[in-house]
């Protein structure tokens, strides 16, 4: 039934007439089912209801899936929506399209993945990725002290598409960790002796396994693990288990789902950086409300390119200098 | 050829004029073949014999490339443990395979079930004994849709199986709010969902009871096809489904049967992903179907049917497995991986190929 609601507004946009008066947005999320967006979703939807907006929601199939977000922008420009709020799957690959969706008028935000360059759309709104990543270098570093200096590292990345939310995070863990990060915006360039090696796991359980699994016949004295998110934490940890190494290694993660923050209680994961999806939509919609009323177009937060919706620290063993809130704390503002 | 130079047989002595008549039985000519003849003909009538040789010799070379880490046996044994659930996928659509046909909803039907399983036991309170017998049936019955619509309203299994798996993808994410159940849940709540996580130690070899599971599966559905006259019927109907209906084949029932079988195969895999993975996850396996109709075909089983054995897919998927490790260990980018398997399996059917030239 939603569906049908939803298409049938979308069709009385297309057409104009009585409904002109309406403003319509687009949310584009990269799949429907990764819990943060499902989440992002949820918010996007609350904010339409309060402010009145109709919302037509699209998601790609899988993460990086290109072609179908691409088509989702087409028709969202097709609609007369005032506003695309989007997460691309691919940072780069997206821009032709969403230049269209500008030049039309609409107000293109992106959420949570930025743009490469970030100026491709009118605004972003995301958790600092890079800052996410540091977070948990930094946690990670002073909680091994001396030892910190030859600790074996694996890094469980997103894809081999190396898109800029997966880079931003690695490269910021490098940073915080104190690892010469070359190239920004490239994975896999650094010499670092602790580094053991990069894999890939596609953000889920299965993928998380795999990639520790490999990682830990490269060097089976792996002593901390950085993961892309927390089900990637969660699939990393089966492997360590089955190879009876649960205790000797540090793992962390970036996301704050709810079952992520739960694994933060069980020991599972030692810290993670959560993320405020819910905040990210309804911040968006917002935005093209406003944009829709006035002309005006959002801001980025100072000294940023983008707006910054916040990170925090979740740790049960919180380090000197480090703020962090502790899973109880977690559980009660986690997404999903 | 009964060439006789005496005269007549008198009477009605024919014994005697058969005396001097070749006493051969009817046969083929033989042809002087040469080596590589030769070679093409064995292949042709071992059809596991090239992914036997294609494991052993990418077992060696990725031996001397990434030394003896990848010749331990804790590797070996995680290899199989790796290839586990793809191989299961790939058993079930070696059987739709056989049968000229192709299923690419194997690995929807199974995350369907685990998560169908996993919200019984985790979240309804169900029993898993109970539990997991409703995800074989809905395998089952998983199965019996695809076949009826192959075989009742006759649709192409592309066409019937593409279908499915958009419809089984949305039920699973639907079912499962796509939300993964936690690792943590699972061990409190149904331990037996992961009965196939537990592993024998031999030495540094660790065998999980989901790589015998595998082994056993390809075992018994080797029986089942080689061995008794539901498998000489599937082979029939792949080769030549009119052919075998006018054999006296009833071919749709064959052909719902093989369907429901790899619906079943489908979800006893469920219950061995949930093992291997840890958690249920309904974003696991995406690329499953495609990664079984890999093994299946660098395993030569013909995608044209009715030809192959159903052991090359278990190879297949071992090969793939090789590679992977192989290359990983050797420090290899993960995208040289999926560019090394591409080249396999273009190379396996054209193996496939040329082999077939020897009945051509």
């Amino acid at each position: 039934m939603k569906t049908l609601f939803i298409g049938a507004a979308t069709l009385a946009l297309a057409t104009g007439g009585a409904w002109a008066a309406d403003i319509g947005a687009c949310l584009i999320t990269k799949t429907d089912t990764n819990p943060f967006f499902v989440k992002m979703k949820e918010g996007a939807q609350q904010g339409a209801k309060e402010n009145g907006i109709k919302l037509s929601t699209f998601a790609g199939k899988l993460d990086g899936d290109v072609e179908t977000q691409i088509a989702a922008v087409e028709t969202c420009i097709a609609s007369g929506a005032k506003g695309i709020l989007i997460t691309p799957s691919d940072s780069r690959a997206l821009a032709p399209v969403v230049t269209q969706a500008r030049d039309a008028g609409l107000l293109v935000i992106a959420l949570d993945t930025p743009f490469e360059p970030a100026d491709v759309a009118d605004a972003t709104f995301a958790t600092d990725n890079f800052k996410a990543g540091e977070l948990i270098g930094q946690w990670a570093k002073a909680k091994l002290g001396d030892g910190a200096a030859d600790a074996k590292i694996a890094f469980l990345d997103l894809n081999p598409s190396e898109v800029s939310v997966d880079y931003l995070r690695d490269q910021g863990f490098m940073q915080g960790f104190g690892i010469d990060i070359k190239n920004p915006t490239d994975i896999g360039d650094e010499d670092d002796p602790r580094i053991v090696g990069h894999d890939v796991t596609n953000g889920n359980e299965e993928g998380g396994r795999m990639a520790m699994e490999n990682l830990l016949q490269r060097d089976p004295s792996v002593n901390v693990v950085y993961t892309i998110n927390e089900p990637a934490a969660a699939g990393a940890y089966e492997a360590l288990k089955a190879m009876g190494r649960e205790d000797k290694v540090l793992i962390v993660s970036v996301d704050g789902g709810c079952p992520g923050v739960q694994n933060i209680a069980d020991g599972v994961i030692g810290a993670t950086s959560m993320q405020f999806p819910l905040l990210m939509a309804s911040k968006g919609i917002e935005a093209i409300k406003h944009f829709a009323e006035t002309g005006e177009k959002p801001q980025n937060t100072e000294g940023l390119d983008f707006y910054n919706t916040g990170v925090e620290l979740i740790s049960d063993e919180p380090v000197d200098g480090l703020p962090s809130k502790t899973s109880a704390e977690g559980l009660k503002m986690c997404w999903g | 050829m009964t060439d006789t130079t005496e005269p007549a047989a008198r009477g009605q002595d024919f014994e005697r004029s058969l005396a001097q008549s070749d006493t051969r039985v009817a046969q083929f000519a033989e042809d002087r073949r040469g080596v590589v003849g030769t070679i093409q003909h064995i292949l042709h009538g071992n059809p596991t014999l090239v992914p036997i040789i294609v494991l052993l010799v990418s077992i060696g070379v990725f031996g001397l490339i990434a030394g003896e880490r990848f010749f331990s046996p804790f590797n070996l044994t995680l290899i199989m443990q790796q290839v586990s659930i793809i191989g299961m996928l790939a058993a079930a659509q070696s059987l739709i395979i056989l049968t000229a046909g192709i299923d690419l909803s194997v690995a929807a039907v199974m995350v369907l079930m685990s998560v169908i399983a996993g919200n019984l036991a985790v979240y309804m309170g169900v029993p898993s004994i109970l539990a997991l017998p409703v995800a074989f049936a809905g395998g089952a019955a998983a199965g019996l849709l695809n076949g009826l619509l192959v075989t009742r309203v006759k649709l192409p299994p592309f066409i019937v199986t593409l279908g499915t798996w958009n419809i089984f993808y949305a039920l699973n994410l639907w079912l499962s709010g796509a939300q993964s159940i936690r690792s943590q849940d699972i061990d409190a709540e149904a331990p037996l969902l992961k009965f196939f996580g537990n592993a024998v130690d031999i030495g540094d070899a660790r065998i999980t009871y989901g790589s015998i599971l595998m082994f056993v599966t390809f075992g018994v559905l080797w029986y089942l096809l080689n061995k008794t006259a539901w498998g000489r019927h599937v082979y029939a109907v792949g080769d030549d489904k009119e052919a075998a209906e006018l054999a006296g084949i009833r071919t749709d029932r064959t052909l719902m049967s093989v369907y429901m079988l790899a619906g079943l195969v489908c979800a006893i895999a469920a219950w061995s992903s949930i093992g291997r993975v840890g958690s249920i996850s309904p974003q696991a396996f995406y690329e499953g179907n495609l990664q079984s109709i890999t093994a299946v075909v660098i395993g030569g089983i013909s995608l044209f049917g009715g030809r192959g054995s159903v052991l090359g897919a278990l190879f297949g998927a071992l090969i793939v497995g090789v590679f992977q490790s192989g290359l990983r260990l050797a420090g290899v980018d993960v995208l040289w991986q999926v560019f090394a398997i591409g080249w396999l399996i273009i190379l396996a059917v054209a193996i496939d190929q040329w082999i077939r030239k020897v009945s051509g």
